[in-house]
């Protein structure tokens, strides 16, 4: 019993945070659950979430590792994805007919491009000890100009059947295709992490780097892991994003998902000093931003002025979380605990007086 | 001896969540004395310390200084009153110069005076003897000249109060004594010394009063020379003195001729110890002495592959293999317990189940992880075997205490059954009690066929537990020795001779 | 003296001022190589204050980042406040009651609201830096929005003035093809970058502030056993950071004579990458302000140079990139060895900033 309330209080955040989410919603209009079919396939509040969270959702559970182990955040997920995604397009654009199997190798090019682009940050961080922001930052600076490149001109299409349905629904599936993809990699994911020391070797390595070497672990290996894992997310997030769009923007596509990925894992609860983690927190904390977005769309808010409200959201959400206030809160629950219970003795009238004086101050 | 009182401290208490750390003591200290602080690890001593300079605050009870009620809310408040401390961990900034180190954080004018600074800074070292220039990094200075600065920063805030906590581990015996003639000064000068250390030699040698701390309790405050070793020992423990008493070493069966478990020869690291040859029989018990910077803990890191291997050739039971790095020496059946348990040890955030199956896990494979049922009932069998106390065995382990979090580590190793097993310094920084159940165990697994080394800062401790004593000086073994009937004054002479043939 | 291990001193330079070395080295061997391969431009006085009058707000920005890295935060909010201010004083001047003064009012007063804001929710609060100047960031760029959408143009008369006003240097300047002298200009902007790089260096230098705070930087722990005021400390940091964002957005405006919404967009990576190549670490402690305008600069030239050369814009990011990688690595090799003490430079004693010969002497007696 005591074991499953530790194992969840640190996703008491995002949860509840989720949870007046909906209620907002709901005060917003009873609707809100309602789904609707349209062409066969779901469409609703939820599916959309779900659907337009699933690129950052993947992507944050490359950041909660990469952050585990190196102590530091990538940024350059959102540039790498964009360069995943240009091998992808070229490769099916040269293709005479696209098929499945087209599909399937563009989207394995892309991953290998993805592990490429992870080893060249993993190398910096592991080898070189640079610190990840400072490491990624190459790529953020560089990388747009680099898919630009593989590109060949801006914007090229993705016009073809296949590619509509991964980013749209695959006629006969009630679930768009996008939602079933993030759900089958969260699965990979958490296959992975049951059936390895992952998540042992990564926590150990983010907490004592030299204790980890000292018991076998070689923490050069595991950074570079999870910059390598950080990669192959970086290629499916691509993969799912350039499908979705039918077009590949080299210049805005995922522009700027760095920040939301790294919000995601402090939403869930994760530090990002690295050591200790949750994955289902950062997913969580990822729905959980996706949500907050469409919410103040939702509400009708200005799009002016959505960012505000966003920048807002989250200050409230870190000072409740933070911990002095933590600290600050549980102390004054203590204090008021044993105010009641001895409130009926003499202790009752202390507590006036010391108002009293703090008033007279 | 009535000198005026400067520091009293009455009905302290301090709880920590689920913790009782300080339970209604009292505290009182003179001028011109100076005051040794004994007690186990966890009975308090640090939390009275950290009371005192306002890194914690006290739940309740009184504290005067010079008469004066004070309540310190920083360090910096404390600093201000003239209460300086020096702890065991350095509390320097390794980018700053060793003058600003002096000097930061004391001045209220808002400009620095770099001139004037690295002036009064190298007076106060010159005086000292502190080998360090006032515009040199910190980072650049060796442990031992750290710490020797943070005393002398303590020293010059013309402090009345001057608070010393384990300033001693990390000096060697030179220093130590230069650091004594520095306490017993200020001790003429009027200061009121507060001084906490394991080393119980020590305790005699410069301290007028002691106070003994036991469980958070106050268990009394006596006169030094009214109290033997043996009875602060008890008042120390409670009633775990006996078993010091009755711990014998037995001889180990060795036959020169049989087969080492471990034979290095020509072994050199990263670190800088000279190549050594080494080798270690089944169920023997060794051990390597020398003072602090002699070379000790880089030989046996050698022999781990802790630090980056140079050289050498490694045999393990007549069969040549390769050990380049930790993972080597796991695999073919050696074990480390590292002489820094917080920097080198523990994983702190992990619960005491993760820390004890570690390396094993590490030694089963990736691919291969214990089941949760599996990983408790490993965890249990060793927190019950050792005795460790925890809650649980989920409790994180940073939340236990020194001695508990060393035994983990122990368990840690002796999961993985190796046959040979370094431990560099176990029983530093610990209480006596848990010193004295880890060097039983010790002398236990050697019955049973294990080969130990064994390493202890306090001498004492490896006569009784080791039959051979490597002697090293200046990272170069320089004898031998053998028997049992050792004393400590073999190990100095062999050491003074050692340097001698040079 | 019988003690085992006497140290010997030596003049080791620390950390902070060999990266800064580093730095000043190859942003001076890039420039001769750019004046080698581009005389007729490069050897132009005008061409080297250009790049300041072009690029002083970013050299304001990454000034107070700097700080706030030397501290051991990070300020990703800098380029949307300035942005932000920018609008913000483009609006202000198109009002009726519209004065200069007043928009440098309100540029400080933006400046210095989100460093409040922000270094009290990081220092007192004890939150994320990276996560609070995020959502700085995202506050600045939403009321940027909500203030107003398309560009304005400044037309106030006086502003006009001043946004063309330039001082003149006359007796250094270049003489063109048909001969006439044309003297060298600077924008009021460069000289208060000059300033502000001389007060804030002299207060990271000389002030007991400037020094809590590499204090802070290297450990924060001790530092606060050091009876330093670490959270007192940490705010002051941001604030700075806050002020210089606001006074570069003021200038930016200065130099451009308009509000947009995407003005100094992104800027708060470029002024991460200036800092990092100037020598300022991520880690904190480490760093030199003086090398903030040497990184910004450094990554200047390679766009100038490349636009020099004629090659597609696209490449400039790249070579951006690459230059940073080059950095990076090569800080980070020397690190490494320094800390196996194998590399070690020691300044000749009329370079030091300290007064060591005179130390030494003086030892000696």
């Amino acid at each position: 019993m005591s074991n499953m309330k530790k194992n969840i209080s640190h996703l008491v955040l995002p949860l509840s945070v989720m949870a007046l989410l909906i209620v907002i919603n709901l005060i917003k209009g009873a609707d809100y659950f309602t789904i609707s079919m349209v062409n066969g396939a779901f469409y609703g509040n939820i599916p959309n979430i779900l659907f337009g969270a699933s690129e950052l959702v993947i992507l944050s559970i490359g950041m909660t590792l990469v952050t585990g182990a190196s102590r530091g955040q990538d940024i350059s997920i959102g540039v790498s994805a964009t360069i995943t995604s240009a091998v992808f397009v070229q490769y099916v654009l040269q293709a005479s007919e696209v098929t499945l199997f087209t599909i399937i190798v563009g989207f394995l090019l892309s991953c290998v491009t993805g592990l490429l682009l992870g080893a060249f940050n993993g190398t910096l961080v592991s080898v070189f000890k640079v610190q990840p922001m400072v490491a990624s930052l190459i790529l953020f600076t560089g990388g747009r100009s680099i898919a630009f490149m593989i590109d060949g001109k801006l914007s090229p299409i993705l016009a073809n059947d296949i590619s509509n349905k991964i980013g749209t629904v695959i006629p006969g599936v009630p679930v768009q295709t996008a939602i079933i993809l993030t759900a089958v990699f969260i699965a990979i994911v958490a296959v992975v992490f049951k059936t390895t020391n992952l998540r042992l070797y990564v926590e150990t390595v983010g907490i004592n780097p030299n204790a980890a070497r000292l018991n076998g672990i070689n923490p050069k290996k595991i950074i570079f892991l999870t910059f390598l894992i950080m990669g192959i997310c970086t290629a499916v997030a691509g993969f799912i994003a350039v499908n979705k769009a039918g077009r590949h923007d080299s210049v805005n596509l995922l522009k700027l998902i760095m920040m939301d990925a790294i919000l995601a894992v402090a939403i869930g609860g994760n530090s990002l000093g690295g050591g200790k983690f949750s994955i289902t927190g950062s997913i969580i904390g990822a729905y959980t931003i996706e949500m907050l977005n469409r919410t103040l769309l939702r509400l009708e808010i200005d799009p002016a002025m959505i960012k505000v409200f966003k920048a807002v959201f989250i200050i409230i959400l870190m000072v409740v979380a933070s911990p002095v206030v933590r600290a600050f809160m549980s102390k004054n629950l203590d204090r008021f605990r044993s105010w009641r219970l001895s409130s009926s003795q003499q202790k009752g009238p202390i507590s006036t007086t010391n108002i009293a004086r703090k008033q007279g101050e | 001896m009535l000198s005026e009182t400067i520091l009293e401290m009455k009905d302290i208490s301090k709880s920590f969540p689920g913790v009782k750390a300080l339970d209604c003591v009292d505290f009182k200290l003179r001028k011109g004395e100076i005051h040794a602080l004994m007690g186990e690890n966890g009975a308090g001593k640090s939390t009275l310390i950290k009371v005192i300079t306002g890194v914690y605050e006290k739940d309740a009870g009184l504290i005067t200084l010079q008469g004066e009620p004070i309540h310190f809310k920083a360090p910096q408040e404390a600093q201000n009153k003239g209460i300086g401390t020096v702890y065991q961990e350095i509390m320097l900034c390794p980018n700053l110069t060793v003058a600003e180190n002096m000097f930061i954080g004391r001045s209220h004018s808002p400009f620095v005076n770099w001139k004037q600074m690295n002036e009064k800074a190298a007076q106060l070292l010159d005086s000292l003897g502190i080998p360090a220039s006032p515009v040199q990094e910190l980072a650049s200075c060796s442990i031992a000249v750290q710490q020797m600065i943070a005393i002398a920063r303590a020293v010059d805030m013309d402090c009345k109060i001057l608070i010393l906590d384990e300033p001693t581990s990390s000096l060697d015996e030179d220093e130590v004594h230069k650091l004594f003639a520095l306490m017993r000064e200020l001790k003429e000068r009027g200061v009121g010394i507060i001084f906490i250390t394991h080393f119980l030699e020590q305790v005699y040698e410069v301290s007028d009063m002691i106070t003994v701390l036991r469980n958070g309790k106050l268990v009394g405050e006596y006169e030094t020379t009214s109290l033997s070793q043996i009875e602060l020992i008890s008042k120390m423990l409670g009633n775990v003195l006996e078993d010091v008493t009755k711990l014998k070493k037995h001889e180990p069966i060795v036959s020169d001729t049989s087969i080492p478990v471990f034979e290095g020869k020509a072994l050199s690291s990263s670190a800088g110890v000279r190549p050594f040859n080494f080798a270690i029989q089944k169920g023997e018990v060794n051990g390597f002495a020398g003072l602090l910077g002699s070379g000790r803990s880089e030989s046996v890191r050698a022999i781990f592959a802790a630090d980056k291997v140079t050289g050498g050739e490694v045999r393990m039971k007549g069969k040549r293999v390769k050990i380049k790095t930790p993972l080597h020496a796991i695999k073919h059946g050696i074990g480390y317990l590292p002489e820094d348990r917080k920097g080198d040890g523990i994983v702190e955030d992990l619960s005491v189940r993760d820390n004890i199956i570690l390396t094993l896990q590490v030694l089963k494979g990736f691919f291969k992880p214990f089941s949760r049922k599996q990983a408790e009932l490993f965890a249990d069998e060793y927190i019950k075997k050792l005795n460790i106390k925890t809650p649980t065995s989920n409790t994180p382990i940073k939340s236990l205490s020194g001695g508990n979090q060393q035994k983990v580590i122990l368990a840690r190793w002796l999961l993985t059954n190796p046959e040979y097993l370094i431990l560099d310094e176990p029983t530093r920084g610990i209480d006596v009690g848990t010193k004295v159940e880890i060097q039983k165990l010790v002398l236990n697994l050697a019955s049973k066929g294990m080969s130990l080394t064994f390493i202890s800062s306090e001498i004492e401790e490896m006569l009784r537990t080791c039959s051979r004593l490597i002697v090293m000086k200046d990272r170069e073994i320089v004898g031998e020795l053998r028997g049992t009937d050792l004393t400590e004054n073999d190990v100095m002479n062999v050491i003074a001779q050692g340097g001698k043939n040079k | 003296m019988a003690s085992v291990n006497v140290i010997k001193p030596k003049a080791r330079l620390s950390n902070s001022n060999i990266l800064f070395l580093i730095a000043a080295v190859i942003f001076v061997l890039m420039y001769l190589f750019a004046i080698i391969t581009f005389p007729n431009s490069f050897l132009q006085f005008q061409t080297f204050f250009d790049l300041f009058n072009l690029n002083a707000p970013l050299i304001i920005m990454t000034l107070g980042l700097c700080i706030v890295m030397i501290g051991g935060g990070i300020d990703i909010s800098i380029g949307s406040v300035t942005g932000l201010v920018t609008m913000a004083c483009a609006v202000f001047l198109e009002s009726r009651m519209g004065s200069i003064g007043g928009a440098i009012l309100v540029a400080l007063g933006i400046g210095i609201a989100f460093g409040i804001l922000q270094g009290y929710l990081i220092a007192y609060l004890e939150i994320q830096p990276f996560i609070i100047t995020l959502s700085g960031l995202f506050l600045a760029q939403g009321l940027l929005t909500t203030l107003h959408k398309d560009p304005i143009n400044v037309t106030m008369p006086a502003f006009v003035s001043l946004r063309d006003f330039d001082i003149v240097i006359a007796w250094l300047g270049t003489r063109n093809r048909l001969g006439v002298f044309i003297p060298c200009e600077i924008k009021p902007g460069t000289l208060i970058f000059i300033v502000l790089l001389i007060i804030l260096a002299s207060l990271m230098k000389w002030s007991r502030f400037g020094r809590n705070v590499y204090a802070v930087g290297g450990n924060t722990h001790s530092a606060m056993m050091l009876g330093i005021n670490v959270k007192r400390t940490i705010f002051i940091t941001y604030v700075i950071s806050g002020l210089t964002a606001g006074i570069a957005g003021f200038v930016y405006i200065m130099t451009t004579g308009a509000g947009n919404v995407g003005n100094a967009a992104g800027a708060e990576m470029k002024a991460i990458a200036s800092a990092i190549i100037g020598g300022t670490l991520l880690n904190g402690g480490v760093g030199n302000l003086l090398g903030a305008p040497i990184g910004t600069l450094t990554l200047l030239i390679i766009n100038e140079l490349i636009r020099a050369a004629g090659v597609q814009s696209n490449w400039q990011a790249m070579v951006s990139g690459l230059l940073l990688y080059f950095f990076i690595v090569l800080q980070s090799v020397i690190m490494s060895l320094r800390d196996r003490r194998k590399f070690s430079i020691a300044l000749p004693p009329w370079l030091r900033l300290s007064g060591k010969e005179q130390l030494g002497g003086q030892r000696e007696q």
